[in-house]
């Protein structure tokens, strides 16, 4: 058969699928079967391209074409004008936003020049769904150089030398973590995945999945020759449909060769893995919790000692990482753990995915260096602040983290700075907010989610953790007082100190890190009843500028309480004690006459 | 709770599941996600036969239940509307969507329209982030969505 001229990549992941890039892909089939193109052009759906922002997002290789923002109207023009006559539809390419040009070739985007792709490394190169573009892209070549050349002993030892910490949020070093479970006896060990991704607003984990199953596949495979399991089990949020059905794919297809099951490439060595689903807890995510939700029960976290390297899933040793963790592990072992140890910094090696997400331009999944600057993430790659407004915070780890300020853009991505600075790395949400984002709303939006998740299980974070909320609601509602600010520092520090399980050890952050950096905003909150950003709408006042109002009546007309009165042809005015802070009078007023105080 | 009684084939379905699952206690969880799918929600009938056939207590059953946030003991509307509450869209407001649909559909969060029609419901990131703020009825994405668009995307149901 002739060699394919051309390859059309479509973005299949969650973010461009809901975006139409099945119909978009069928379309594609279509033209090309019509014009008779098949040996010309093939369809590949891949995961993730990370550029969710642009999406859904066409590529054409082997020149790189970046499509973005194509619709399935847009499917016969590329048709005709790439792939048959070999020009590119301009209008549908990149736009660099600084510049104003289009950017012709991936490679020179923004985007992606100061991204390093480890984890990601396959995610928009193959179709996850055929294990041959894996194999073809150094797949299951690690798993078997391990197996065929290494002790576990010395595998351990090579990821030990790698410096991989834990994508998870702990940043437990790996290596280690393996030879523990390793030296435990038992009948059974288990190797478990966690893919609960609990954060809201991050999709690291799912998009590997989606993207590169077998690649998490490979590596629980490596870790369970290295301790001695078995058995696998990815632990994987019900909530990811696409995921679970590609993992399905992945190891239906993986068993079909021979690359789990018994008797792997000819070793002796067996393994098999299965999933099981989470329930949307968030508090799952946690490890001990996480096992318990896979032996059928409530999720709820248990005292560490025994860690799960000892005692885990029924009561065995097991061995639990994160999937870009695990993602990682191939790659340590293709290009050698003195290759993967020079990326990075001296403490944190390697790389780190981020969703980027919030008030940012190019919001999307990426993965740098670790040591890359908050700066160079928000203002290179992710193209800065949307819609030209003044940037305020960004925010890392999840409801666990913090939110760091304009002082801290230069402080490099790490594990240990990022704790310095307040924060955490966490699994990998990043989120950006403005001048338009209320810090003391932003609190109490985690705090919200954590009341939610909090297990119930110990008082200080069950009570805790509402009464910090209760305050929070207090001061957004403008009946908050200083004594209320102190009450919020010195109760966070109780519940940090006392919560029984790093979920709520860690709730209080997200108040503590936004009373450091923004106290201002709080007082304002408290003292003068002043809301900068305008979203606690009960602190707005809806004026009328007596000036300006012509009274014609129409803001009367439209108040849904009667707020309003006025003479026709007379200034009108609005009655406080009755407005509801709807905005429909601004909305409708033709003159103007009404603003925010 | 009324009793309601359960269909004939949809009950040989649970049974048939749990079956499978060789009636394994171990597996509450997922024989409780595949009950889910077949009823649509878990009613007390339904945790009951599970509880039977899995030789665990009806407490128990319950207790799984109330505490993941998937499992639902209350019947969804035809059209169920998720909003997501995930940071990047609470960051790109999408609690202000979530209030023009409880105005537009006259449903408030956990419950169902008198009609049945939709039922509206809030969730922590689908992840598809780019397409901040999201909303999703039934299997259906819509992103980018606006308080203002609300109106229009409800009409089509
Ligand atoms: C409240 C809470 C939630 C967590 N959620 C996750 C999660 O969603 N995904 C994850 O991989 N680890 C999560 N972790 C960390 C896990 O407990 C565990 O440390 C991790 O899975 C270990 O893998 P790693 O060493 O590869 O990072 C969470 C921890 C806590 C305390
Ligand atoms: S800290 Fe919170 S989530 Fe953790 S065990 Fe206690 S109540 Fe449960
Ligand atoms: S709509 Fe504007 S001009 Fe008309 S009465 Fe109201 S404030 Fe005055």
């Amino acid at each position: 058969m002739a060699k394919i001229k051309y390859h059309i990549l479509c973005c299949g992941g969650t973010g461009c699928h809901a975006s139409k890039s099945d119909v978009i892909m069928s379309r594609f089939n279509e033209v090309i079967n019509e014009k008779g193109l098949t040996s010309d052009a093939k369809v590949v759906a891949t995961g993730c391209f990370g550029f969710c922002e642009q999406g859904p997002i066409v590529k054409i290789l082997p020149d790189n074409t970046f499509y973005t923002r194509v619709t399935p109207e847009d499917v016969e023009e590329i048709i005709n004008e790439h792939i048959i006559k070999g020009r590119k539809v301009t209008r549908l390419l990149y736009t660099d936003p600084a510049k104003n040009e289009h950017i012709e070739d991936s490679k020179h985007m923004n985007f992606y020049k100061k991204q390093i792709r480890i984890a990601l490394r396959n995610c928009g190169f193959i179709d996850p769904e055929n294990i041959n573009e894996y194999i073809a892209r150094e797949g299951y070549e690690a798993l078997s150089k391990v197996l065929g050349e290494m002790t576990p002993q010395q595998a351990i030892e090579e990821v030990k030398l790698s410096g991989l910490r834990g994508r998870g949020g702990g940043g437990f070093p790996t290596g280690l973590k393996w030879e523990f479970a390793s030296k435990y006896q038992a009948d059974q060990k288990y190797v478990v995945c966690n893919a609960d991704e609990g954060d809201p607003g991050a999709f690291m984990d799912r998009s590997i999945l989606e993207g590169d199953p077998h690649s998490v596949l490979e590596a629980m495979e490596i870790c369970g020759y290295c301790i001695g399991a078995t058995k696998g089990l990815i632990y994987i949020r019900a909530e990811y449909p696409l995921a679970i059905h590609r993992l399905k794919v992945a190891i239906k297809q993986a068993r079909e060769v021979g690359l789990l099951g018994k008797d792997i490439l000819g070793t002796g060595f067996d393994f098999d893995v299965e999933l099981r689903y989470g329930a949307g807890a968030f508090v799952c995510g946690e490890e001990t919790a996480l096992i318990h939700s896979m032996e059928g029960h409530r999720g709820e976290p248990t005292v560490k000692p025994p860690f799960p390297a000892e005692s885990g899933y029924l009561k065995k040793p097991s061995n639990v990482n994160n999937v870009e963790t695990f993602a990682n592990i191939p790659v340590i072992f293709n290009k050698g753990a003195n290759w993967f140890n020079k990326i990075g910094t001296e403490r944190s090696k390697g790389t780190k995915v981020f969703a980027l997400a919030g008030k940012i331009n190019n919001v999307g999944l990426i993965e740098v260096p670790m040591g890359t600057t908050l700066r160079e993430v928000i203002y290179e790659i992710g193209g800065g602040i949307k819609g030209g407004k003044k940037f305020k915070a960004v925010q890392t780890g999840g409801p666990s983290g913090g939110c760091l300020t304009e002082k801290h853009l230069d402080v490099p991505i790490e594990y240990d700075t990022l704790i310095a600075a307040g924060s955490m790395m966490g699994s990998g949400g990043m989120i950006v907010m403005d001048e338009d984002n209320c810090m003391v709303s932003v609190a109490k939006f985690y705090l919200e989610f954590t009341v939610e998740e909090s297990c119930g299980k110990c008082t200080p974070c069950r009570i805790g953790n509402k009464r910090l909320h209760e305050i929070l609601d207090k001061i957004t509602k403008g009946h908050g007082t200083m004594e209320d600010l102190d009450k919020l520092k010195n109760l966070s520090q109780v519940i940090k100190d006392t919560a029984l399980c790093g979920l709520g050890q860690t709730s209080p952050n997200p108040v503590l890190s936004t009373i450091d950096n923004f106290w201002d905003e709080y007082v304002e909150h408290v003292t003068v009843k002043k809301c900068r950003a305008g979203v606690c709408t009960s602190m707005l006042k809806f004026v009328i500028d007596p000036e300006v109002c012509i009274g014609c009546t129409l803001c009367a007309r439209n108040c849904p309480v009667n707020a309003i009165t006025g003479e026709r042809k007379s200034p009108h005015q609005i009655n406080q004690d009755i407005c509801i802070k709807c905005g429909t009078c601004k909305e409708k007023c033709k003159f103007g006459a009404i603003s925010i105080k | 709770m009324a009793n309601i009684k359960l269909a004939e084939d949809k009950l040989k379905a649970l049974i048939e599941v749990c079956k499978s699952f060789n009636n394994e206690k171990g597996e509450l969880i997922n024989v409780l996600h595949k009950a889910q799918e077949i009823f649509g929600y878990l009613p007390a009938e339904v945790q009951e036969v599970v509880a039977h056939e899995l030789n665990v207590s009806v407490a128990t059953v319950y207790g799984v239940v109330s505490f993941y946030s998937f499992f639902t003991m209350k019947p969804k509307g035809e059209n169920p509307i998720s909003v997501c509450l995930g940071t990047a869209c609470y960051v790109r407001g999408a609690e202000k969507v979530l209030e023009e649909i409880k105005k537009v559909a006259k449903v408030e969060v956990g419950e169902t329209t008198p009609d049945g029609k939709f039922s509206l419901a809030c969730l922590r990131c689908v992840g598809a982030c780019g397409l901040a703020p999201v909303l999703m009825i039934g299997q259906k994405v819509y992103g980018r969505v606006a308080p203002e668009k609300v109106n229009e995307i409800l009409a089509e149901y």
